[in-house]
């Protein structure tokens, strides 16, 4: 009796382990690439950033050091931009969020009766990826550019001034950075929308609620692990687009973001220490506002 | 003492004219009905007799094609639901799961911007005694707790008309028996309107004051209970509310107070009163449990009807009563409740037995025979399975 406890008590205390092995064997290769591709690199990235130029070196040659100036200089120098890239990532994704809520209540809920449609509309929020990012703001340059018929109609309806322009604006690149994250907007709200139950709705309406405040009261939190996730899918990529802002594409000189800066410091001025730090206080504002915007909207169970 | 704060009485229903289409069929017809202001009434039918979309009519979650609704004399039918004195508690429950159990019930109080709805949500969740779990999420409660959850919703809004759809289709028989008790003493309690819908004859019977038994969209008969199973009008009713030994042939006879209807040469008499129609080929009916079984051929008495010789085809033993199948030639199979007074069944299976009745338990129907009965004959085995498992699938397919 006593033994048979015994025996069953470590095969219990076996099989966990037995099976932990297995789940590490084959955790294996992805915990060797995090290591590879993104330890190493973040490792190297934040000694990058304190580098100190090689006394009399060459552009572009530095030593480690432990220069922390590097980050004072980067705020001083770049403060502009680094709040610029928060106001235009914040902006597109709340217009983003004002577009695609709509779109995916609509595909999610109304067009459940209509599953083709359903299915069409899916097939056409996803559509533009099968097309190059950078030929779809490309195409936008033109289709918004001084000479097109958008541009020369709006002026010719009086709408716009005669000397204006949309290209190489704020509203051209929120505008843009808006266009792109679209689907990453859409398809996280749709997947929520998608399940969320009519019947309550109509509790809603029943107990004396209007519709708009049956939408705000019991739709809204419903789908707000959607909500949060567009959110997050959203904002933090355009915090650090580099594209829509360049002023090869939808930006001007006044606009350009973060992500601009980094790159011409990286591959320009090749002075690095300067775009690691860059890079390093991105990502520590992107993970503070995440948190706390995370810990705000009380979703940490929904995600 | 919560019947102090609930002691509004409720309004007056009534539904005038009113015909519900949708693409494809008709689920209400010309339908006129009045509830009146207090009482428990109840909606019987089957699935898809119309009995769902009458509530939801009523509720304004569908718009009628033609007719009004008039609620306390007002008429409400193009108010939207979140303008009508009415709440109701749906099959589904439809508790806000991301809202505690207190939340959801008060949530129709903030609506309307009700003072001190806090208090009064809790006072409602004592009256369906589950003011301890207030701060639970309702996916945390038990099937019977959300459907008092439900109740408590519906109820601290102190509506003019409560609606309840089908609210005990999910739960099992004994929380099913408990709530239906439950129910009934809040209704006397609060003293509001209550409209009632389910598939359940039994439940109807038990809790309402007044029974409509629907079919196909439109109120076959309407009444209290008792008047409803022991005087059943149609068929359908007298199928539907129990069951029935039903008899067509042509009445050979009529007197001052009762009528006579041959059956391949057997007399039945129905007291007139009792009976819709007086002449031609007509339908009558008597309960199984009305019947008297006898082993030996009665004297023909004056005030009670003898069917057979027979043959006892079936004994089913069900502890209260025993149920026995007779098959009598020529009329056909007439099934028998007998309580077991004694220990058991009494007559043996193949035993050639008698079945006789009182005159004046006996009812006459309005249906013209003529038609194809709505509702088909259940007293052979291959229809009983078959409703069994047409039940058996509407209860899955509303799960």
């Amino acid at each position: 009796m006593a033994f048979s406890a015994f025996a069953t008590g470590t095969a219990q205390e076996q099989a966990p382990r037995r099976k932990s092995k297995i789940a590490l064997f084959l955790l294996l290769p992805g915990i060797l690439y995090l290591a590879l591709f993104f330890l190493v690199p973040l490792v190297s990235l934040v000694i990058t950033s304190f580098q100190a130029p090689i006394p009399n070196g060459d552009i572009g040659e530095y030593q480690t050091a432990f220069r922390w100036e590097n980050y004072t200089d980067a705020i001083g120098l770049y403060g502009e931009h680094i709040l610029r890239s928060f106001l235009y990532a914040i902006a597109a994704t709340i217009f983003a969020l004002l577009f695609s809520y709509p779109l995916a209540y609509f595909i999610g809920v109304k067009a459940r009766r209509w599953p083709l449609l359903q299915n069409l509309m899916l097939v056409l929020v996803i559509a533009p990826f099968f097309i190059s990012f950078l030929l779809r703001t490309l195409a936008w340059k033109s289709i918004l550019s001084d000479e097109s018929v958008v541009i020369t109609g709006l002026k010719a309806l009086a709408l716009m001034a005669p000397d204006a322009h949309f290209t190489g604006t704020p509203a051209a690149v929120i505008f843009g950075l808006t266009y792109n994250f679209i689907p990453f907007m859409t398809l996280p709200l749709y997947s929520t929308l998608e399940r969320l139950d009519t019947r309550l709705l109509e509790a809603g309406g029943d107990l004396y609620s209007r519709p708009s405040m049956t939408f705000f009261t019991v739709t809204v939190p419903l789908s707000m692990s959607g909500i949060v996730s567009g959110v997050l899918l959203t904002f933090i990529p355009a915090a650090g687009d580099y594209i829509n802002a360049s002023r090869d594409f939808l930006g001007g000189t006044g606009t350009a973001m973060m992500g601009n800066v980094i790159e011409s410091n990286f591959l320009v001025t090749l002075n690095y220490p300067a775009a690691a730090s860059l890079s390093i206080i991105l990502m520590a504002v992107i993970l503070v506002m995440v948190t706390a915007y995370v810990k705000r909207s009380g979703t940490e169970d929904l995600l | 003492m919560a019947s102090g704060a609930f002691a509004e009485s409720g309004a007056d229903l009534e539904l005038l004219g009113i015909t519900k289409r949708f693409p494809g069929f008709t689920a209400i017809e010309h339908l006129d009905l009045t509830i009146p202001a207090g009482s428990f009434f109840a909606l019987l039918g089957p699935s898809g007799c119309g009995k769902t979309t009458t509530l939801r009519l009523v509720a304004g979650l569908e718009e009628p094609t033609e007719g009004r609704i008039l609620i306390g004399g007002k008429d409400v039918t193009t108010l939207k639901p979140y303008q009508r004195p009415v709440n109701t508690v749906f099959q589904s429950y439809a508790l806000f799961p991301h809202m505690t159990v207190l939340e959801n019930v008060a949530f129709g109080l903030r609506r309307r911007k009700i003072a001190d709805p806090v208090a009064k949500a809790q006072e409602a969740l004592r009256l369906v005694e589950l003011e301890h779990l207030a701060t639970r999420k309702p996916q945390q409660l038990s099937g019977g707790q959300q459907q008092r959850v439900a109740l408590a919703r519906a109820v601290v809004n102190r509506p003019a008309l409560l609606l309840l759809d089908e609210p005990l289709g999910a739960l099992d028989l004994k929380l099913r028996r408990q709530m239906q008790l439950e129910l009934k003493s809040i209704q006397e309690e609060v003293g509001l309107t209550f409209l009632h819908v389910t598939h359940d004859q039994e439940e109807a019977m038990t809790m309402a004051d007044t029974v409509a038994v629907m079919n196909k969209g439109r109120i076959e008969q309407l009444g209290a209970p008792e008047e409803l199973y022991e005087l059943p009008r149609t068929a359908f009713v007298a199928n539907f509310l129990g069951q029935s030994n039903l008899f067509t042939g042509e009445v050979v006879g009529t007197t001052s107070t009762s009528i006579t209807v041959g059956i391949e040469g057997v007399k039945i008499v129905v007291p007139k009163a009792r009976a819709q129609r007086h002449a031609g080929e007509v339908t009558v009916g008597i309960r199984p449990e009305k019947l008297h079984l006898l082993t030996e051929e009665p004297k023909v008495e004056t005030g009670t009807n003898v069917l057979g010789p027979g043959r006892v085809i079936d004994v089913s033993f069900s502890g209260v009563s025993t149920q026995y199948i007779v098959a009598i030639p020529g009329v056909g199979t007439v099934i028998v409740f007998s309580q077991n007074l004694g220990f058991g069944p009494v007559i043996a299976d193949g035993a050639e037995v008698w079945v006789g009745w009182q005159v004046d338990h006996g009812f006459g129907l309005e249906d013209d025979p003529g038609e194809t009965p709505r509702f088909p004959a259940d007293t052979d085995t291959a229809t009983i399975a078959v409703q069994k498992k047409r039940a058996l699938m509407s209860e899955l397919e509303e799960a």
